[in-house]
């Protein structure tokens, strides 16, 4: 049997092909939530480091291709394990079944992983194409940046440079109780698939045993604890009013009710 | 008659083997895929032999009555396994295990089988090692040994408390490799029923699908049987439930003798009986009384007492005091007897009275202070030294003390533990001569099954070195000399008569069986077998007790066939049917042992006949009379069956009075 | 000294019945009256065969035979857990002092697709011979070994060897997963053998072939639950698949890069 043989047809190799590709997306999301953070900030970072991405052009393209072929292995490894375990338990169920050790979030994999899958799809339909609530979208609004945006020595805009205004559209996106509670239970359901997978991703590359189990499980719980504030966070202060928008923004004038500004032509 | 020549070569002890196995005849190897042979059984002794002899070419068919080669019994076996290894640089050899083994059978085995057993042992351990049996290990990385009963060395090798699970495993997986490769058929959930002669040579078998209920024929060049012994006629055992003697019975009936019968093991450490709905007897192993010191209050006033209130000096510790130099490990029979006669004499403890003590306080008290004087713990308290002794206790002994808290309830770390004798081995079986083959040629007889190598009483830890003795080291030697005599594919067909006869009287039984439809499940006759058993042909035997105990057999067989009860049908799996099978044959073999028992008119380890003992209790051995194996041999139904003998000359060693005192 | 089990109970017993694998089963209730508490669970079932038998029925079969938790034949699925409501015990250590009076007791054959019902309560398992076969253990021929203190293996590896090696192939962790994965199973053999230096040589095809033949004869993934870890009675960690997992993955690779030797040269002189 080939090396891609294994990985793609026995089950411990497709159980390392979900692993390796867990990991990928485990490392997207917490860089993912990093970046968003920068809403706390003045909509210089935010709207700097997204005209930065946007800007990348093809190696843009090639991480989303990445992304997205990382996400349809993960996938599809789940969907055709999860098939043949079923078909692996038989023709009749047991009568009485008691749960032993398996932890909640474990259980709660399979639907955790399709509702997350959906949110995802919408998240794309709303804060990277625009087809949901196109209104409010990020290139319907312009940001002037009031100063130089660097990160790691790199400049990502300039001042004085004209923007998209991620940071409006935001902001307006989870002014909506909806969207943002819809944001909150489902950045949550993926907290809870992180809580099992992160962990299980090391058993299942071999890197676990029960000499530091206890610490792996604490480790990662604290991790997924912190994600999950960091998405919490996010909606819930500008649903609450917590957080309000910076003044000049899009979102600000369009909270006190003023006109938005043109988009700017988008260099 | 039958011809009982037992072929133990000529010349010195230590040279018997070794120059016999460079004369025996050779079958040319590309003549060996030529010769099938079938092999019932995939305990130790089985799997072994099948494994190597399809590794040395020969085709194999392996049958078992399990659903897989792994739950053959030898799976039980505790404490571990004896080989001449002196790694302990403790004095062992091979003429010392040779010899402590010889003593420990009281002198009713054959100086070469158990000669050859003691020369084989130190090869047991290296092919086990090397199929990644993980026997225990000291700090060092060199393999660790401990004593047991009847041995003043240390040449136990052990897996934990699971070493016959660890040396069948390695045999399976042997065994497994011969299966994978396509070199040995495996056919599992099939009994044996019967054993096909044809002109005077066993030539197959026939079997008994046990989930279809259809029978089977299988022809060879050779037949082995590994079927294990039969000490389920007692019903309350250390056995397995579905050990039977059915096999090595119906070879009997086929014309193979049946050596000494009566020669059965009552194992000293056993959990006592609680109830009447008990099925099964469990083991402690006798390990433990490498640590455990054995007791029953002196006075019988006492006995109900709980045991932490009486006091040191109201404390028998009757193996320490009549066996001084063995102490606690004196060998299995004289230990198991000490302690009846204590019941006996009314000093027994526990609800029914038929139990001793087995204390593990003293073991406690010393390695905790070992422990916490290593650890550098000076005046360290009671408790803290209990705590460490229970410790070391548990690590050596903590899955024996789980099993016996499971069991009772009880936690043998605060109070001692009750044990009890139960039949543990039987040593009897099918009689074969030094090539391991029975009176009827073609007929090869392996581990338990067989009479050969632990005369009248079987030390510890070697039930699982002859087993794999047998397989690994003595059969594919001795069967290539029988073969070479046989034309290569010559086995008959199973369309031959002979087959078809076997296979009619094999489905007639089944057929009686299912007719009967009396009153009585087949347990409730088990159970009376077994207390007639127990009572009559167990620990102490008499004349007028085995005679009684003939005529209540004899009666238990006819209310048999007539009372018994098997529901359902023949032709698909059916325990009921099974069961009453296997029992039927027990009854027939229950009444042989007592037979046998009867006529030997003397005391030798495991069979104790009251009429013959010294005034201390111990056994007294008749030499001039007795010193002979006794095969029995099957005259047809209803007549009583011809006692052969075969007499046991003893060249090297002197047959002294087996004293352990 | 026996606590609490002096006075006798009664149960009743739901049993799976199935008459063949090829019929449909269904669970039928038998009363099991004053039963002494000390009994263990298949005494029970013995005492409510020889009832059935009494009056000609068909007794509930079920797999056993050691009776002291070694041999692995027993395999009930006892209130919804393999072996009973104990931990690290077989079906036949299950004694019923563990269940109340009165209680209602349902008792299931292990279920699995590759564990057919062969009836009532006895499953096949004939699967587990067959993994080992395909891998599960060290070609030594024999007679050929050297001797046994040749390769000192340090304690803490025997001992963890031994660990792995305890395993009774009852199929419990096949039968409390939900994807009915043998894969604790698999990897207490391939680490035992792994972990000692007899079992090098053959170190990445057994772990190769046995996971391939484990996947072809259709048991399921492990979704790490480590609900066969809680249910086998020798209490076999699940580090052992973590173990296993590696030894995969790194023979997977070792196998694709590996040279290849010229071919044997065969026949000479």
């Amino acid at each position: 049997m080939s090396l891609i043989g294994n990985l793609f047809t026995s089950s411990i190799g497709r159980k390392f092909i979900m692993a390796i590709t867990g990991l990928v997306l485990v490392g997207f999301v917490f860089g993912h939530l990093v970046g968003n953070l920068q809403i706390f900030l003045s909509p210089d970072h935010i709207n700097g480091y997204a005209h930065f991405l946007q800007g990348l052009g093809p190696a843009l393209w090639l991480v989303r291709l990445v992304l997205l072929a990382t996400v349809a292995l993960h996938i599809w490894a789940a969907v055709v394990l999860t098939l043949e375990s079923r078909a692996a338990r038989g023709p009749n169920d047991y009568g009485v079944k008691k749960w032993l050790h398996a932890t909640w979030a474990s259980r709660a994999m399979r639907w955790s992983g399709v509702i997350v899958f959906f949110f995802i799809l919408y998240h794309l339909a709303h804060f990277t194409l625009g087809i949901a609530d196109h209104e409010n979208f990020k290139s319907n609004f312009n940001w002037t940046m009031q100063h130089d945006a660097k990160e790691l020595g790199i400049t990502l805009a300039k001042q004085g440079e004209g923007v998209h205004d991620v940071y409006s559209m935001i902001f307006i996106g989870f002014q909506n109780p909806i969207v943002s509670i819809f944001y909150i239970i489902a950045t949550s359901l993926l907290s809870v698939h992180l809580l099992h997978g992160i962990e299980s991703l090391f058993q299942t590359i071999g890197w676990r045993n029960g000499t530091w189990a206890c610490c792996l499980r604490k480790a990662v719980t604290g991790l997924v604890v912190l994600y999950f504030l960091g998405n919490l966070i996010i909606p819930g202060a500008i649903l609450t009013g917590i957080a309000e928008p910076a003044a000049g923004s899009a979102a600000a004038l369009k909270a006190a009710g003023q006109s938005v500004t043109a988009p700017a032509a988008h260099n | 008659m039958a011809t009982l020549n037992s072929n133990v070569p000529p010349g010195p002890l230590a040279d018997k083997w070794r120059t016999y196995k460079s004369n025996l005849k050779l079958v040319n190897p590309a003549n060996k895929r030529k010769y099938e042979v079938v092999i019932v059984g995939a305990g130790l002794a089985g799997a072994s032999a099948a494994a190597t002899l399809s590794e040395l070419g020969y085709k194999v068919k392996c049958i078992v009555f399990h659903d897989s080669p792994r739950r053959a019994h030898s799976i039980a076996a505790q404490g571990g396994v004896n080989a001449a290894k002196n790694y302990q640089n403790d004095g062992d050899s091979v003429h010392r295990l040779f010899y402590d083994t010889l003593k420990g059978g009281d002198y009713r085995a054959r100086e070469g089988n158990v000669h050859r057993l003691a020369e084989v042992s130190v090869n047991i351990i290296d092919q086990c090692v090397a199929q990644g049996v993980p026997f225990a290990r000291e700090y060092g990385g060199l393999l660790a040994n401990r004593s047991f009963g009847g041995a003043q060395v240390s040449r136990t090798f052990y897996a934990r408390g699971q070493t016959g699970q660890q040396l069948l495993l390695g045999a399976y997986s042997a065994l497994s490799k011969q299966v994978g490769a396509g070199a040995v058929e495996l056919v599992t959930q099939h009994e044996m029923v019967d054993l096909v002669v044809v002109d005077g040579h066993a030539r197959g078998v026939i079997t008994r699908d046990l989930v279809t209920g259809k029978f089977h024929r299988h022809s060879g060049e050779a037949v082995i049987l590994a079927t294990g012994g039969y000490g389920n006629v007692f019903n309350l055992s250390t056995y397995a439930r579905g050990s039977n003697t059915t096999a090595i019975w119906r070879a009997y009936k086929r014309g193979a003798c049946f050596a000494n019968p009566c020669y059965t093991q009552i194992h000293p450490t056993c959990i006592p009986v609680s109830g009447d709905y008990q099925s099964k007897l469990t083991l402690m192993s006798e390990s433990l009384r490498n640590d455990g010191r054995i007791w029953v209050p002196k006075k019988a006033a006492d006995c109900k007492k709980p045991p932490a209130d009486i006091p040191e000096e109201d404390r028998d510790y009757f193996l320490e005091r009549i066996y001084p130099s063995f102490g606690n490990l004196a060998p299995r029979d004289v230990s198991s007897r000490a302690a009846k006669r204590m019941c006996d004499e009314g000093r027994g403890v526990g609800d029914t009275g038929l139990g001793v003590y087995l204390d593990f306080a003293e073991a406690i008290q010393r390695y905790g202070k070992q422990v916490a004087n290593r650890a550098n713990l000076h005046n360290p308290s009671k408790e803290k030294i209990l705590e460490l002794g229970e410790a070391a206790v548990k690590e050596r002994y903590g899955n024996l003390f789980d099993i016996y808290h499971e069991i009772t309830n009880e936690s043998a770390y605060k109070q001692p533990m009750r044990i009890y004798p139960a039949v543990h081995y039987t040593m009897g079986g099918l009689w074969v001569d030094y090539n391991l083959m029975s009176n009827v040629p073609g007929l090869f007889v392996l581990g338990e099954a067989n009479f050969s190598d632990h005369g009248a009483n079987r030390l510890g830890a070697s039930a699982l070195m002859q087993g794999l003795a047998d397989g690994y080291f003595v059969v594919p030697y001795t069967i290539g000399n029988y073969l070479a005599t046989v034309k290569p594919n010559s086995r008959p067909s199973t369309d031959a008569p002979e087959f078809k006869a076997a296979e009619e009287n094999a489905s007639s039984i089944v057929k009686r069986l299912l007719a009967a439809k009396g009153k009585e499940p087949v347990n409730y006759y088990h159970k009376k077998l077994g207390l007639i058993m127990w009572n009559h042909c167990g620990m102490a035997r008499t004349k007028e007790g085995l005679e009684d105990g003939i005529k209540k057999i004899q009666a238990l067989r006819t209310e048999f066939w007539a009372n018994v009860n098997v529901p359902g049908s023949g032709d698909n799996m059916n325990q009921a049917l099974e069961r009453a099978n296997r029992v039927a044959d027990f009854i027939e073999l229950g009444e042989l042992m007592c037979r046998d028992a009867l006529t030997r008119e003397e005391s030798c380890g495991g069979h104790f006949r009251e009429e013959h003992q010294y005034p201390d209790g111990e056994c007294k051995r008749d030499d001039v009379n007795y010193a002979h194996v006794a095969a029995w041999e099957f005259q047809g139904e209803g007549n009583t069956p011809l006692r052969n003998i075969e007499p046991l000359n003893y060249e090297f060693t002197k047959m002294s009075t087996r004293s352990y005192k | 000294m026996v606590a609490e089990t002096s006075k006798n109970i009664s149960v009743t017993i739901r049993v799976w019945r199935q008459p063949a694998t090829d019929q449909p089963g269904k669970f039928v209730d038998y009363p099991a009256k004053d039963l002494n508490p000390n009994m263990s669970l298949l005494e029970m079932l013995d005492v409510v065969n020889d009832q059935l038998e009494r009056i000609g029925e068909d007794p509930i079969a079920f797999a056993h035979d050691c009776r002291e938790g070694i041999c692995g034949t027993c395999s009930l699925v006892i209130d919804g857990k393999p072996h009973g409501p104990h931990h690290g015990v077989a079906s036949c250590q299950t004694y019923m002092r563990s269940f109340e009076d009165n209680s209602i007791i349902t008792i299931e054959p292990f279920r699995a697709k590759p564990f057919p019902v062969i009836k009532d309560l006895i499953s096949d398992r004939s699967a587990f011979d067959k993994i080992q076969q395909a891998g599960g253990f060290i070609s030594i021929r024999t007679g050929s070994a050297q001797d046994a203190n040749a390769t000192p293996i340090p304690k803490e590896v025997a001992d963890l060897a031994m660990d792995a090696a305890q395993c009774i192939g009852c199929g419990a962790c096949v039968a409390a997963c939900k994807n009915a994965s043998a894969m604790l199973f698999v990897s207490a053999k391939v680490s035992q053998l792994g972990l000692l230096p007899q079992g090098q040589p053959e170190r990445d095809t057994r772990v190769l072939n046995m996971v391939a033949k484990m996947d072809e004869l259709g048991f399921g993934s492990c979704t790490n639950q480590y609900e066969c870890s809680a249910a086998c009675p020798k209490l076999i960690s699940h580090d052992f698949i973590a173990r296993m997992n590696r030894d995969y993955i790194a023979a997977s690779f070792r196998s694709a890069f590996k040279p290849t030797p010229a071919a044997g040269s065969g026949g000479g002189a």
